[in-house]
């Protein structure tokens, strides 16, 4: 049982950055953005983050920080994607790039190292009065990173926005048909645009985790990979607020699984493939009956251009 | 004359070479701006890279050395977005080709070298062919999307050679390694002590074939059809699947084969993170060759230069060679934007129109 129980506590905050990564690449997915610059997005809402804790000494400020310079990059990325009709793939994979190289400079710059940053202030863990009296679910959440309940509370409201507003409404038919969107009067770039920014900030939020939410400081590359394992979780969730968390849940079980048993005596590479495999072993079984956004990746044209 | 150069214009612009340079020029243009405002010199930067990739003989072998590498994954990547799928797990055809090639060279014993060399690259070249396969038929038959199979089986390719070289297959000693690859199988090294070995023949002759297949036979242009217009095509009776099961064995084939040039010309044995950023390197220069293999093969030298530049850079200057990825990044974002150039030209006949 307490194995269980570790295990799953292990996989929620492996899950947290994840699941902020996957609603970001959902959110801009369906409004027809393709969004591979997850991964320097997290990674710049990492540094930044630890930038904001550094100067102001609140990790909370940092947290700003975090979801600021996410949205920035993907204001930069729409700029090319939306507005100059860039390949959207290409986009992302050059904000990889520069965040990989402008993290490394920066972080010569201010602390004049190249690996890791100094240690700052952290968001450090909370306890809610009700939850951490309620027998098992205190053993799984009831000290955690004050990100993971903000984590379930966008989670929720991305959901109803998106599904139960007039907004979302228009954010959906964007992604699914943005020339009949146009012609019904929505203005099709100011919700990409939008959808970008939030989708940057919340995998800023994301990065943020890594960093003051996890180890207090910045180190090179901390992100590893991440971004990607995110945009696999928004398909395999079936671009569902919901269903994006959770694929991002059975990634984090099985990451928390490989864990546990590298103790055992089975090669530690075997064991970390495991995630992968699993991931790969889910898309054979579980067939989404969610289709992507009709539209996404196809550039639109507003009249006249 | 004039119609001449008229002509050669007309031909550059359409190439898309003159395209292309501009844009370089100006990415290289804004990120002497960011290093600016970073607060470094931007000529001291630019003098650093030009001399670190071409200073001196040894480095421009070296510049070159990279440059095949870089071609492989390049043409791998050039050829599977020709048929309209991205190919994001070349960096893990590469790691499978390149250590199969090392197991081949080694443990193949006996053999003339004319027979064993081709024999260890073809080990290479079948290897990452089907591990691209693996994502291909997946994409076929289940309709599983490539882009998360491919990034996963990179993950899964990374940690099966990892167990490989550090248990079974690894050479005595601390080192974790293969062992050397025997001298049959080795690819000659062209300049003593630099990385450049006859691979780069071989990558300059895999890109004219290429070139030739996709622009003059059957093959090429029903492959491109598919990419183009996935629709006409198959109204036109041309097999999809047939075309993206082709064209993804040789995407993976390619980077196959330029890991195992790695193996049998630089290194001598496999070791881990060798391949490292490869894979997703081609991206960036299929790009900015426009998916064109010659154009690949002028791009990746480019990244060659610019990568041994860096190296120079990081080494005698306290500016970081991690800034040539924010160089690189800018140049995939301009050279990928044609809209840029469009929009500059309307603004300017606005203005000329507004005087």
């Amino acid at each position: 049982m307490d194995f269980v129980m570790n295990l799953l506590a292990g996989a929620i905050r492996v899950t947290i950055p994840i699941g902020f990564a996957a609603l970001a690449g959902m959110i801009s997915e369906r409004a027809g953005v393709i969004n591979m610059g997850l991964e320097g997005m997290m990674l710049i809402g990492a540094f930044f983050s630890v930038v904001g804790s550094y100067i102001t000494g609140s990790p909370w400020i940092g947290l700003i920080f975090a979801m600021v310079s996410g949205a920035m990059i993907g204001l930069l990325m729409s700029v090319f994607a939306i507005g100059f009709k860039c390949e959207h793939m290409l986009t992302g994979v050059a904000a990889n790039l520069l965040a990989s190289g402008l993290t490394v400079v920066l972080l010569q710059m201010i602390w004049n190292t190249r690996g890791k940053s100094e240690a700052v202030n952290g968001l450090g863990v909370v306890s809610v009065p009700v939850i951490n009296k309620i027998p098992i679910i205190k053993d799984l959440i009831g000290t955690i990173s004050p990100l993971f309940y903000i984590l379930v509370a966008l989670m929720l409201i991305v959901w109803f926005v998106l599904y139960h507003t007039p907004i979302g409404l228009r954010i959906r038919v964007v992604g699914d048909n943005p020339f009949m969107a146009g012609s019904m009067g929505v203005k099709v770039y100011r919700i990409q645009y939008a959808c970008m920014a939030l989708s940057g900030a919340l995998a800023g939020l994301g990065g943020a985790y890594l960093s003051i939410g996890d180890i207090n400081m910045f180190s090179k590359g901390m992100v590893a990979g991440r971004g990607y394992i995110a945009l696999s979780m928004v398909i395999l969730g079936g671009w569902h607020p919901v269903g994006v968390v959770v694929s991002g849940l059975v990634y984090g079980v099985a990451q928390s699984l490989q864990f546990r048993i590298q103790s055992v005596k089975i090669p530690a590479q075997l064991v970390q493939m495991l995630p992968y495999l699993v991931t790969i072993l889910v898309l054979f079984f579980v067939r989404s009956k969610n289709k992507a956004p009709a539209m996404e990746g196809v550039h639109y044209y507003q009249k006249g251009e | 004359m004039v119609k001449m150069k008229g002509k050669l214009k007309d031909l550059m612009t359409r190439s898309g070479i003159l395209f292309s340079l501009a844009s370089m020029v100006l990415a290289l243009i804004l990120c002497a701006v960011v290093i600016g405002i970073l607060g470094y010199s931007p000529l001291e930067a630019y003098r650093a890279m030009v001399k670190g990739a071409f200073g001196n003989s040894y480095n421009i072998s070296q510049t070159i050395g990279i440059a095949v590498p870089l071609i492989f994954s390049g043409l791998s990547m050039a050829i599977a977005s020709k048929v309209g799928v991205f190919n994001i797990g070349i960096e893990g055809q590469m790691l499978v080709g390149s250590f199969a090639a090392a197991l081949a060279g080694y443990y193949i014993k006996g053999l003339p070298m004319f027979i064993h060399l081709p024999l260890s690259l073809l080990c290479g070249i079948m290897m990452g062919g089907l591990w691209a396969l693996i994502a291909a038929e997946l994409r076929n038959f289940l309709h599983i999307n490539e882009v998360i199979l491919t990034i996963m089986l990179n993950y899964v390719a990374q940690y099966v050679v990892s167990y490989m070289v550090n248990f079974p297959f690894k050479a005595e000693g601390n080192v974790v390694r293969t062992e050397y690859v025997q001298d049959s199988a080795r690819l000659a090294i062209l300049v003593p002590h630099t990385r450049l070995s006859s691979g780069i023949f071989l990558a300059l002759i895999v890109a004219i074939v290429l070139a030739i297949v996709l622009k003059r036979t059957k093959f090429g242009y029903e492959l491109r059809a598919v990419g183009t217009n996935p629709l006409a095509a198959q109204s036109a009776g041309i097999n999809q699947k047939k075309y993206i099961r082709l064209a993804m064995f040789i995407s993976g084939a390619l980077a196959g084969l330029g890991g195992a040039g790695e193996v049998l010309g630089y290194c001598g044995y496999y070791i881990p993170s060798m391949t490292q950023g490869y894979g997703f390197d081609g991206i960036a220069i299929a790009t900015m060759g426009q998916n064109n293999p010659i154009g690949t093969v002028v791009s990746a030298f480019l990244f060659g230069a610019l990568r041994n530049g860096a190296a120079g850079m990081n080494q005698s200057t306290s500016i970081p060679g991690e800034l040539i990825e924010v160089l690189e990044a800018l140049i995939i974002l301009f050279v990928s934007t044609p809209g840029i150039f469009k929009y500059i030209k309307k603004q300017m006949k606005a203005r000329k129109a507004g005087k």
